[in-house]
């Protein structure tokens, strides 16, 4: 009797592996152990790394400083920086350190870290897709001048960057969501899609 | 221990790092001009100066203030020698109840510091604290008699 079955569950699963497994590998949120344990392309590979580093810069605790139209975004649903805010008060006499510290302030809900500050002019990523966000980090006309090493650095170790995953308590008490990715993943990632070429798959948006 | 230069003259806090600058200068050091609004660093009733720099004190905690020089509003001037600011709040009679008129004096010091002689579009990007008694259009007037007073004693000291 099992023997009769073994050929068509042998079929079945190698069907539903060829079906379901493909659907799953496809996904990015699969891990690092994910990718190890499957023999997947270097290209599925680098796209999984891609998507799990823009998961990241793409989140709003990046994004919101990173603005479009010179207007830093505050909260989860990015809204305009209240007070009117805009990139005329960083070198203005209230500017982002009248109210930003180096640290939380969990006592009036103001996020601090060191360097506080509204991204470069030329790192404008607001309504950006993820491609054009690859391409704008790794652009040195508007990276800051940094190499890939550099850019690397930058993004796994600058107290800034890593604030996003310690962002705090909001004015009503609540813990800032932090981006969808662990930070330890993010940076395995950012190692591996940097060290691998940092090649900015296509058509994906 | 925290030790830093207020108003001219060296202090030293046994407090909590995260206290708020706010409760150290009212509380701890009893100078009670600076004054407590919203807590969130949004009105800006909190506001003296860390190093020259407008900062909302509410939100700044005393561990930042470290060897550094801070000055409020008891420290701006005094009735014998006003500030510039000082002097033009008086002539253009700018408060209403007045609760709020420390932090407006010391944000628009730290503006005159940095823009002698602001336009109304910097006015109004940068003294952005809140008065409920809705004094603002006196206060645009005295921030430009306050540059006038300014430019008038550097040409007096020239």
């Amino acid at each position: 009797m099992f023997r009769k079955l073994s050929l068509p569950l042998l079929i079945f699963a190698f069907v539903s592996f060829l079906v379901f497994g493909s659907v799953v590998l496809s996904k990015e949120q699969l891990s690092e152990t994910d990718i190890k344990e499957s023999s997947l392309s270097e290209s599925d590979e680098n796209a999984i790394l891609f998507n799990t580093v823009m998961d990241v810069l793409t989140h709003q605790r990046c994004i919101n400083c990173h603005p479009s139209d010179n207007v830093p975004k505050q909260g989860e649903d990015s809204h305009p920086h209240r007070f009117d805010i805009t990139r005329n008060n960083i070198e203005a006499a209230t500017n982002c350190n009248t109210c930003h510290q180096a640290s939380n302030n969990d006592f009036s809900g103001v996020p601090g870290a060191p360097h506080w500050a509204l991204a470069p002019h030329n790192m404008q990523w607001e309504g950006l897709s993820r491609i054009e966000i690859a391409k704008s980090i790794l652009d040195p006309q508007k990276n800051g001048n940094r190499s890939h090493e550099e850019l690397m650095h930058h993004l796994t170790e600058h107290e800034l960057v890593m604030w996003a995953w310690e962002p705090g308590k909001d004015l009503n008490g609540q813990t800032r969501e932090t981006p969808p990715v662990p930070k330890d993943k993010f940076i395995s990632a950012v190692k591996k899609w940097i060290e691998s070429g940092a090649i900015i798959p296509e058509n994906k948006n | 221990m925290i030790t830093f230069n207020i108003n001219g003259k060296e202090a030293e806090v046994d407090v909590d790092e995260y206290t708020p600058l706010l409760w150290v200068v009212r509380d701890v050091l009893n100078l009670k001009g600076t004054k407590f609004g919203c807590g969130k660093a949004a009105c800006g009733a909190c506001t003296l100066h860390v190093d020259g720099e407008a900062v909302r004190s509410c939100s700044f905690a005393v561990k930042y203030a470290q060897g550094k020089n801070i000055k409020t509003i008891e420290g701006l001037g005094n009735e014998e020698n006003p500030h510039p600011v000082q002097k033009a709040w008086i002539e253009e009679i700018v408060p209403q109840c007045g609760y709020c008129q420390p932090g407006f004096m010391m944000a628009c010091a730290a503006l005159l510091n940095k823009n002698p002689n602001p336009s109304d579009e910097d006015i109004d990007n940068n003294i952005i604290n809140i008065c409920r008694c809705g004094t603002y259009f006196r206060m645009r007037k005295a921030i430009k008699r306050a540059a006038e007073i300014m430019e008038d004693s550097k040409m007096n000291l020239e």
